[in-house]
């Protein structure tokens, strides 16, 4: 058996274990910085140290995601029930050379893994939530900035009413195994499966659908005065959105690779569905301001269609703020998650995400025992902090131009 | 102006309508009350008592039907049983229903009784509310005054070392949610094992084991430093940030107004131009971020309050949402869109207020 | 502080710039933004610096009040303002000066202002700064003062806020702030480029009066040649970053010797210029980026007497021109030149026959129902952008519609764009009714046969879009060409056709100039064979230098299309210059229309007269009747009664029986077709004189 590790042995043996990561690290940014001069905004980041610590925080918790299966040390849902609430570098007792790094959680878990873990559930949900709130957020807004009027009253008056819920009770009410049951039950004849019409399962039906709606008018609007591209690219996103949707939406995918574990729906369209009145306030307030350039008024004169000079003309052009707002709804979203998770919302108890960890681990504070729950919440922390530097670093670099 | 309020209040009552209604419905869809027949009459009920149970209860009906009732434009439900005794929503148990009143909705002051607390919504509310209040009012001592000195202080000269180092600051404390800060400022402050305390404590500097206590049960009764300061820290961390960064913007905008210019230009010493000629036109648009945070603190007050386990408004709404309280639910909803609703209308009269060019038009 | 200007002899020069060097340094690389200027300005005297934008002028000026910014720095050389250098003085010595002995004024008077701040406190800070005065003083003093700008109710005022001023009004204040103290050089940086002309004629006159009647000494910036030489005594031209010419106004416009100031006077429109017989001639290439400056001879690469090894060996020093009161160039040939000679290039071109009428308006009107207050409640009010628009355009032809800001200019655009329905009226487009037709339903040819060029070239293109797919949407939208090929092909041609390399098709707009940009969007306007082009202010926002390029351009093109141009401008010099029909708008009407010739003589409109005594001439040889008009233009939301201009009318008491009050004129058709919207008689306006006299060389 070995010995307890020290901290410098335990800061070693993680910086080792991460190892993966570094190598992308290093290849990513040797590559970004050589190229940076031909890869626009992107390549401006690395101008700015604020925008590459950013940067180089955010793409470690993402090759921490996509490599976690390397980089673990167990599996982070295996308990020891010998080695409860073990404090870190604690060696195993019965094999040579393996330590629980971070120590272990009241269940006998390795700490290490479960946070290296966690990355990859918050980086598959947060940044994808976040893009679907912006397809929401953009369809909406850019119409009612764009037209104004009636239109644009009643769906400013629902944002704000959402926006005026306090999220935490919208969670509660919205997050919760009954409302599953609730709605008419049908089955889907090609999979067998049953779908009800929950409110989830309505919501998500509702809000998967903006993609498709946003894809089909960009290239509608762009392509018809050329029928034959416009069919191949309309074609080509209705069959794979289609798809998608169908699997995504009414968990009715025939070839079963789309799909969603209901309580992880639950969770996703909640969180974009609290997301997308803020991005579609944002778009709206950009929308009225570039609609009154000349380009604009020029896109008119020729008898462009107003979803024509939306999409093409004043959607690019606000495209900064977006990134940036982008970027920091990522950490927000994150933030969000982890609520979600601190109260136990939605999600399995099994699972290893950094608010059900955190909230797991405070239980333990009292008693003094501190890993479990500083361990994930500086995890989170540093994530969103990454983004946050990103978000400034592009806000910094795209008004340079 | 006149107007203007009427408008609002108009729009503002329109919304109150909707989110109570969504609350309602949420609240009462089947499975909830379903699970409501069950803790209240028996576990084992089959499901057509459980139909009966909620029938005979008033929670039978059209939502809106029901609905209405809570809100006291219909008169509330009333259900005689073969025995002969009348039940109703208006009528308190062992009473005379017929010197029941006919409305008795959220208008006329009925709460409704809390499940968990076996006492009415109205009065549990009323104690717990008082409880945030107080520290809500810390936090505002705390965070309103810091955030502003912070992003005036930063944004008064752009890329300074001030500004640099202050709002790396700032940065840091809006990537730290409630939940992360408070592990973080017990792990470090209030842990026997870790971080300053046990330090203090092998120096003899404190008496206790610990320099602040990890729970603030204790400041129900008496507030105190030792027990409130961390609470009140963790809430107002992330409102410090967020605030500062805003403040910071806005003075940055305005300190390269032409104004401004104008104003160096004609021999204002630096301390004036940001005094006399900055502060005002740079408050604008954080005076509306204080007061739109007011939401977003109600959830950094439920996390808190969960965490250090201070029974305030937070702790009772995460009590009643985890055990099915209806009522005490709907009462907390009322009370949260209430405080966002208002807090928005003193934001709009503010902005008006504080901008001459809206003011006087 | 006090001692040393007591020092200071009045003869010497108040502000002395010797050799001074600035630059602007960022992350990559120092710009130097001013070389080796030098210049003297002497008490009571008023010295004027012109150039295009970007060529130092603004920066000379910030330095003098020592406010570069975080990035600008003076290099090299001194600026001497009553023999003390500026240069070397503290933060807390510039405060002493600042305000107090150098006042200085903006181009945006809107912006110059605090909006959270009474105009009497933002007055009255300047004594109690300086001179330690009470408030109460102070404020007694500052009524004064805005008493002295001549603003109408100044108790009303100093208690007012910015906002509630008009643009003419805050410009006044910004100078009654600048003079609050007495100071002793006064820096206007282009105070009047924000304002409608007839109101810049009423503050230039302030500006020269208050000047003469305090002593102040003056540095006056602006890239209007013609301003300078109403309000200056000397003046500096320059060019990227360096003096090239200066000395007494009216000998550097006789006896100009740099090529540089030569071409700029070629290229601008000045009575007697005409494009048919006396085109303009454009200064070929573009102003230089910083960084891209060539050695020796800044102009060098644009200039007709360039000769290479002497031009471009090494920089050139200005040097004395004999005979004149401090008149210097920077030209190593202004000895050599034969400055009398006529200019080569002019190419006389024959005039183009005018066609039949393509365009027709008949009692066009467009109301606008707006809601006031500021929080949508309010009554509603119907705003009268344009009033009984009538007249007719010609294939070939060029009509100006000439008008200030609010007049309905814009809005007539958009109608005929159809990018608003009109309220009542005809619009016949080739025989065919558009009037209620919006955009969207007016057939592709329709649509690409009325195309429009913008203002503002930065605003002209979509950011975020290469030149040639801005272009060939145009085409795919107008459904040209059936294949990818045919129109990228056409897309060139358009290119060549507006005289830009056709590798520009793969550049972003922001990689262009502003006139390249203009260009570009001339290029899309004709991609669908234009017949009726709407130009809204095309050059008013480009230099003078390039101004001329992209009118002949415009021109070129005309000819060559047989292209009805409705040409809408502020500028009477350029559209008298370019147009074959003139219309002249004031709050929505129509009050006078006809040929050049029959609008530029009298009988005027008293509009039209006092808006042609308004434009400032850079020509010392024209004299001008100064007619300066009172007050601003009222708002549109709320026109006086009866005649909109009257108002501001100087022939008013000649209608009897106040019927300006009361009633809109008719239209009175004078000989040729002449057409008037006034009251005054016949015999009236058979008395009025002219208002521009060349007199004889």
């Amino acid at each position: 058996m070995d010995d307890l590790l020290s901290w410098g042995g335990i800061i070693a043996r993680m910086l080792q274990q991460f190892w993966p990561v570094w190598a992308a690290l290093i290849v990513t940014f040797a590559l970004s910085i050589t190229f940076k001069r031909k890869l626009g905004l992107y390549g401006k980041l690395f101008d700015s140290p604020v925008g590459m610590i950013g940067f180089g925080i955010v793409m470690f918790w993402i090759f921490t995601a996509v490599f976690a299966d390397l980089i673990i040390t167990f599996d982070p849902i295996a308990q020891l029930s010998s080695l409860k609430n073990k404090v870190p570098g604690t060696p195993l007792p019965d094999v040579e050379g393996q330590w629980y790094l971070l120590g272990s959680d009241h269940l006998g878990r390795d700490v290490f893994s479960r946070v290296v873990m966690g990355a990859r559930r918050v980086l598959m949900i947060a940044p994808a939530a976040t893009a679907f709130a912006f397809m929401v957020g953009v369809t909406l807004g850019l119409p009612a900035g764009y037209f104004g009027g009636q239109f644009d009253t009643v769906l400013s008056f629902l944002a704000n009413l959402v926006l005026a819920f306090p999220v935490i009770l919208l969670f509660y009410l919205l997050v919760t195994p009954e409302i599953k049951e609730t709605g008419a039950a049908f089955t889907i004849p090609w999979t067998g499966t049953v779908w009800r019409s929950s409110i989830p399962n309505v919501m998500a039906a509702v809000l998967f659908v903006f993609p498709l709606i946003f894809f089909c008018t960009l290239f509608q609007s762009r392509y018809f005065t050329l029928p034959a591209r416009r069919n191949l690219y309309i074609g080509i996103t209705l069959a794979i959105g289609l798809w998608a949707y169908s699997g995504l939406a009414f968990n009715a995918d025939p070839t079963g690779l789309w799909g969603m574990d209901p309580n992880l729906l639950n969770v996703f369209v909640s969180v974009v569905f609290v997301n997308s009145p803020t991005v579609f306030r944002i778009v709206r307030g950009l929308v009225m301001d570039l609609k009154s350039r000349d380009y604009v008024a020029a896109s008119q004169t020729r008898g462009e269609g107003p979803w024509y000079i939306m999409l093409w003309e004043i959607l690019p052009n606000a495209r900064g703020p977006l990134i940036v707002d982008f970027c920091l709804r990522i950490g927000y979203t994150t933030i969000l998650l982890g609520t979600l998770g601190f109260f136990g919302l939605g999600v399995s108890p099994e699972s290893p995400d950094w608010g059900s960890t955190i909230d797991d681990g405070r239980k333990l504070l009292p008693a003094g025992i501190l890993h479990p729950a500083v361990a994930p919440a500086l995890a989170l922390m540093t994530l969103v902090l990454g983004l946050n530097l990103l978000a400034d670093g592009l806000r910094e670099e795209s008004l340079k131009d | 102006m006149l107007m203007f309020v009427a408008r609002r209040l108009g729009v503002m009552l329109l919304t109150a309508l909707a989110l109570t209604f969504i609350v309602f419905y949420l609240t009462n869809l089947p499975p909830n009350l379903e699970k409501l027949a069950r803790s209240e009459g028996s576990v084992r009920m089959t499901d057509e008592a459980v139909a009966t149970w909620i029938e005979q209860n008033g929670h039978g009906g059209s939502v809106i039907g029901r609905y209405s009732q809570w809100l006291g434009v219909l008169p509330g439900w009333t259900f005689t049983d073969d025995k002969g005794v009348t039940r109703g929503r208006c009528i308190r148990d062992g009473s005379d229903p017929a010197l029941a009143a006919k409305y008795c909705g959220i208008l006329q002051g009925n709460w409704g009784q809390s499940t968990v607390f076996k006492e009415p919504v109205a009065g549990v509310l009323a104690e717990k509310l008082a409880a945030t209040g107080w520290l809500m009012f810390w936090v505002m001592v705390v965070m309103v005054p810091t955030s502003l000195i912070i992003g005036i202080l930063s944004g008064m000269r752009e890329g300074s070392r001030t500004d640099r180092s202050l709002s790396t600051f700032a940065i840091i404390t809006t990537a730290t949610p409630e939940y992360v800060s408070g592990v973080i400022l017990v792990a470090l402050f209030a842990s026997a094992t870790a971080g300053l305390s046990p330090l203090l404590a092998s120096w003899g500097w404190i008496e206790g084991r610990t320099l602040f206590l990890g729970t603030s049960t204790s400041a129900l009764d008496d507030i105190t430093f030792w027990n409130f300061a961390l609470p009140v820290l963790t809430i107002a961390l992330y409102g410090i940030g967020y605030i500062a960064r805003m403040t910071r913007a806005s003075m940055t905008e305005v300190m390269t107004q032409q104004y401004i210019r104008t104003a160096r230009l004609k021999g204002v010493s630096f301390g004036n131009v940001v005094v006399k000629h900055a502060l005002q036109n740079a408050l604008i648009a954080p005076f509306t971020v204080i007061m739109l945070q007011f939401p977003w603190l109600l959830n950094g007050v439920v996390v808190t309050e969960a965490l250090f386990n201070y029974k305030g408004f937070g702790w009772t709404l995460v009590q009643a949402a985890g055990n099915n309280d209806i009522q005490m639910l709907l009462g907390c909803s009322v009370v949260a869109v209430v405080i966002v609703l208002v807090t928005q209308l003193i934001s709009d009269i503010g902005y008006v207020y504080l901008n001459p060019r809206i003011r006087i038009s | 502080m006090t001692a040393t200007t007591a020092d200071w002899d009045p003869s010497k020069p108040i502000l002395e710039i010797s050799n001074l060097s600035i630059s602007f340094f960022t992350r990559l690389r120092e710009i130097p933004a001013v070389m080796d200027f030098s210049c003297t300005v002497m008490a009571g005297e008023a010295m004027g610096l012109v150039g295009e934008s970007g060529c130092g002028k603004s920066t000379v000026a910030l330095a003098v009040m020592r406010d570069l910014g975080k990035n600008g720095r003076i290099v090299g050389g001194s600026i001497r303002f009553k023999g003390r250098d500026l240069t070397t003085m503290d933060e807390e010595q510039l405060r002493h000066i600042r305000g107090s002995e150098i006042a200085m004024i903006y181009q945006e008077p809107m912006a110059s202002l605090n909006p959270a701040m009474k105009i009497g406190a933002q007055l009255a800070e300047v004594p109690m700064i300086h001179q330690g005065m009470s408030q109460g003083e102070a404020w007694k003093l500052a009524r004064q003062i805005v008493a002295d700008v001549r603003l109408p109710d100044p108790d009303r005022i100093i208690n007012a806020y910015p906002h509630q001023l008009s643009g003419g009004q805050q410009q006044r204040i910004v100078i009654a702030m600048a003079l609050m103290s007495k100071p002793a050089l006064l820096i206007l940086d282009e105070p009047t480029t924000a304002l409608d002309v007839t109101v810049e004629a009423g503050i230039v006159d302030l500006v020269k009066e208050l000047g003469e009647k305090y002593g102040t000494s003056m540095l006056f910036i602006s890239h209007n040649l013609g301003l300078v030489m109403d309000v200056c005594d000397r003046l500096c031209v320059m060019y990227s970053g360096e003096a090239v010419e200066t000395g007494a106004v009216v000998e550097v416009f006789d006896k100009m010797r740099h090529p540089y100031t030569q071409a700029l006077f070629r290229s601008i429109p000045l009575p007697g210029a005409d494009k048919n017989a006396r085109p303009l001639i454009s200064i070929p290439g573009n102003f230089p980026l910083p960084h891209e400056r060539p050695k020796g001879c800044n102009f060098g690469p644009r200039c007709d007497y360039f000769e290479d090894g002497r031009c471009n060996a090494g920089d050139v020093p200005m040097s004395r021109v004999p005979d004149g009161d401090r008149h210097e160039s920077r030209c190593v040939k202004w000895s050599e030149v034969d400055w009398t000679a006529p200019p080569k290039k002019r190419q006389v071109k024959e005039k183009a026959p005018i066609g039949p009428v393509i365009l027709k308006m008949e009692d066009l009107k467009k109301y606008y129902s707006i809601s006031t207050g500021a929080f949508g409640g309010g009554e509603n009010k119907v705003v009268k952008a344009n009033e009984t628009l009538s007249f007719e355009a010609r294939e070939g032809e060029t009509l100006a519609i000439v008008g200030e800001s609010g007049c309905g200019k814009s809005t007539f655009a958009k109608v005929l764009m159809g990018l608003e329905t009109a309220t009542s009226g005809q619009i016949m487009l080739f025989d065919e009714n558009v009037q209620s037709t919006p955009i969207q339903k007016r057939n592709t040819d329709t649509v690409s046969s009325v195309q429009m060029v913008f203002q503002n070239p930065f605003d002209t293109l979509n950011p975020s879009m290469t030149v040639g797919r801005q272009i060939i949407r145009a085409l795919e939208i107008f459904k040209f060409g059936a294949t990818d090929e045919e129109r990228n092909n056409r897309m060139l041609e358009l290119l060549d056709l507006v005289k830009l390399p056709r590798a520009f098709a793969e550049r972003m707009p922001r990689q262009l100039s502003g006139g390249q940009k203009q260009r570009v969007g001339i290029a899309r306007a004709f991609a669908g064979g234009a017949k009726v082009v709407v130009a809204d202010e095309p050059v008013s926002a480009l230099d003078v230098s390039v101004q001329a390029a992209v009118t002949d351009l415009l021109m070129e093109i005309q000819r060559k299309n047989r292209t009805t141009l409705l040409f809408i401008s502020h500028d009477l010099s350029i559209v008298r210059y370019l147009s074959d029909r003139v219309m002249v708008m004031y709050l929505g009407h129509v009050v006078e229309m006809g040929t050049t010739d029959q609008v530029f003589q009298p009988p005027y409109h008293p509009y039209t007269e006092a808006l042609l005594s308004a434009v400032p001439i850079a020509d010392i040889h024209v004299q001008r009747k100064r007619i300066v008009l009172e007050g601003d233009i009222p708002s549109a939301m709320n026109p006086p009664p009866g005649c909109p201009f009257q108002t501001r009318c100087r022939w008013k008491s000649q209608v009897p029986d106040g019927l300006c009050d009361r009633e809109v004129p008719p239209v009175q058709e004078l000989e040729g077709g002449h057409q008037l919207k006034c009251h005054l008689s016949r015999e009236v306006l058979r008395t009025m004189e002219p208002v521009i006299k060349i007199a004889a060389e």
